[in-house]
């Protein structure tokens, strides 16, 4: 009874992803010095911090390309092993690279569904007819439900704009029905407008109770799209942050160092 | 007068080589049906109407402009040869080149897949020559039946391609250096096998029939109607399946992937059959073309393919098994070059040493890459193998008829190699200009 009642209780106020003590070192680096952090769904949250202070690999232990020495992950209040993308992949985290890891000669429908094609069971042998109308249809809906708009669902990847690129490689974690998106820097090589568009996506995204983790070097990206900043400083937290009830002065201050924030996690 | 109405009647003429790769361009317009799906908002019906016909899941302008560069090429050679010797576009020497084409379109075949998936293979002409010499051996020398040597000659083709692929993938080196290696491992397995004999006949009568034998005229006609009645068939099922999506496509698009290849195939048999009919060869080549054509555009392997050579890392973190992807167009690229070899010892009536040898390796990867498919990875159809071996046999065969040497023949196929891969080029690069 009381465990029946406690699962969905649980998942209404604890974080989608609780990460603790989390520990990772290369050799004599240090790179992740026990980090703690909460991202809970339906919320942007945005990891900051200057170079070399463990952005990446604290995402790359979110996506299980690197397994953490010590800590404690639990997903949606369950302990978890991230040891594989592959087992990342399999609670619904989906990672989008900073290369977004797209077949440029490969239209946007067939990269949407790369490795997951909707198809009749085999022909012959392991021969399987792709069911493009089904696919089509469904990437139309989603890409739509998404607000992003790309000519022709049949275009090649590679002739598409960055912000169209980001754009898909994001509609495929929500295709694949993730639940936490990891972005990293998604906003580094657009422009404006451009910028202004995948932002708006990312908000998209958390609207429809995703939980979205994005690293970004850019303050005002994150001052527009985050719910919640988290600092990292050498590997270790340097605070997290309210977007509503902060300032950038203060997380520049994290950042850096300065201004006694240390100590703040 | 009379030469005139030779003349005339020759556009038709010249219409199933038009035809004839609008066969497999159709056999590619089944694929161009998802892609016309995406003709469901106007501004990409307006995109234009041939996009539609080629396709476009590989394609990026680069391609949609292919095949008609490719096909007014071969109209410019076959009007070209048919001013210098009237006998070029006859049914009796077209039906020649069909012959005479075959083998290097099967093993261009071959290269297409393995180019598509980002590999390459150097081998397939030692294959050919190791496979051709070993179906001699069988039935000349140990006087195997000739169905049972024919099985263990394509299975040597399967098992050198296969054995290339694994030690590509599992040791990790270039397609390149291994096929490299084993082109000069199976040529020397193919010296080995002809020993002292020097030349080995063959003289099975169904093994000669492959490359020698036609099918009968009132058979011929009704394969192509049931061709016809199944291409439209599969048309009516494919529109209704897009349908029940709530996605049209433009009825004429529907209309033209089935009369196109029909038109072309009524063309090129009714041309075919004023001769001595469509040779078993052609029947082999469009089974070929077609199924592979199938399986690179609409299955689940062929979408992996496409993305190997594309990005395959992108395809690996995605869940494709690149590995076992790259072992099989190796593997394929074997078989069919063991296909090539027992097609050409069946034209020859014979084998030695020099079988697979000479420049019919590098024909087949021109003709790869005449027909459009990239050296690059990604980029390619099945049909390209087709349009680049009609190029290619159609200088050699005119420049034969003109009597001319082998040494303008390389010439004439080198400088229309670079041609084809330069107008390639600026096309590319015109079209990345103007997107």
């Amino acid at each position: 009874m009381t465990a029946l009642a406690r699962t969905p209780d649980a998942t209404a106020t604890a974080p989608l992803l609780r990460l603790r003590g989390i520990r990772k070192s290369y050799g004599p680096v240090q790179a992740l010095r026990g980090v703690d952090l909460d991202i809970a769904a339906g919320q942007v949250h945005a990891l900051v911090g200057d170079n070399g202070a463990g952005k990446s690999t604290l995402i790359k232990v979110m996506s299980g390309s690197v397994h953490a020495d010590a800590g404690q992950i639990e997903f949606d209040g369950r302990p978890v092993r991230l040891h594989s993308p592959a087992a990342a992949a399999g609670l619904g985290i989906a990672t989008v690279y900073q290369d977004l890891a797209l077949c440029e000669n490969l239209d946007v429908v067939a990269n949407l569904f790369l490795g997951r094609e909707f198809s009749d069971r085999p022909l012959i042998g392991s021969l399987r007819r792709l069911r493009e109308p089904q696919m089509h249809r469904r990437a139309q809906q989603t890409l739509d439900s998404l607000s992003i708009r790309i000519p022709s669902l049949r275009t090649p990847v590679g002739s598409l704009s960055g912000g169209q690129r980001q754009a898909v490689a994001v509609g495929r974690a929500v295709l694949w029905g993730s639940r936490l998106v990891l972005l990293d820097e998604p906003t580094a090589a657009l422009g404006v407008e451009q910028t202004a568009q995948v932002l708006r996506l990312i908000r998209d995204v958390a609207a429809r109770g995703l939980a979205v983790l994005v690293i970004s070097h850019s303050l005002p990206d994150v001052f527009q799209v985050a719910d919640q900043i988290s600092v990292l400083r050498l590997g270790a937290n340097a605070g997290t942050f309210d977007r509503r009830a902060t300032s950038a002065q203060a997380i520049v201050a994290a950042i850096t160092g300065g201004l006694g924030i240390e100590g703040a996690m | 007068m009379n030469s005139f109405r030779h003349s005339a009647a020759h556009p038709p003429a010249a219409a199933p080589a038009a035809a004839a790769p609008g066969q497999p361009q159709a056999a590619g317009a089944a694929p161009g049906q998802p892609q016309a799906a995406g003709a469901l908002e106007d501004s990409e019906r307006a995109a234009g109407t041939r996009r539609g016909l080629t396709g476009r899941i590989t394609g990026d302008g680069r391609l949609d402009l292919g095949p008609v560069a490719v096909l007014i090429g071969i109209a410019l050679i076959w009007i070209f040869f048919q001013a210098q010797d009237g006998n070029f576009l006859s049914s009796r020497n077209l039906s020649n080149l069909v012959l005479q084409l075959a083998v290097t379109c099967i093993l261009a075949l071959g290269v297409v897949l393995v180019l598509i998936a980002g590999e390459i293979d150097l081998s397939l002409g030692s294959v050919t020559g190791m496979c051709g010499v070993l179906l001699g051996v069988l039935l000349t020398q140990h006087g195997w039946p000739a169905w049972a040597a024919i099985i263990v000659t394509l299975a040597l083709g399967l098992a050198a391609g296969l054995l290339q692929g694994l030690v590509t993938v599992l040791v990790g080196v270039p397609s390149f250096l291994v096929t490299l290696g084993g082109f000069l491992t199976f040529f020397g397995v193919q010296l080995a096998l002809v020993g002292s004999a020097g030349q080995i006949s063959i003289a099975d009568p169904s093994v000669i029939a492959i490359a020698n034998d036609y099918v009968a005229k009132a058979l011929s006609w009704i394969a192509v109607a049931v061709i016809a009645v199944l291409l439209a068939a599969l048309q009516v099922a494919r529109r209704s399946a897009w349908r029940r999506e709530g996605l049209q496509q433009p009825a004429w698009r529907g209309v033209l992937a089935v009369a196109l290849p029909v038109a072309g195939l009524i063309i090129v048999v009714g041309y075919l059959n004023q001769y001595l009919g469509v040779p078993y060869l052609l029947v082999i080549l469009l089974a070929l073309i077609g199924g592979l054509g199938w399986v690179t555009q609409r299955s689940v392997y062929g979408r992996h393919l496409y993305a190997v050579g594309g990005n395959a890392e992108a395809a690996r973190r995605a869940g494709v098994r690149v590995g076992a992807i790259r072992v099989s167009v190796l593997a394929a690229s074997g078989l069919l070059a063991g296909l090539a070899g027992v097609v050409s010892a069946s034209r020859l009536y014979a084998v030695d040493s020099n079988l697979g040898g000479g420049t019919l390796l590098l024909e087949a990867i021109a003709a790869a890459v005449i027909g459009g498919t990239s050296l690059f990875g990604g980029r390619g159809r099945i049909y390209h193998a087709l349009l680049g071996a009609i190029v290619i046999e159609s200088v050699e065969n005119g420049l034969d008829l003109l009597g001319q040497s082998a040494a303008t023949k390389n010439i004439a196929t080198g400088i229309i190699l670079v041609l084809a891969v330069c107008i390639d080029s600026v096309n590319r690069r015109r079209q990345a200009h103007t997107r």
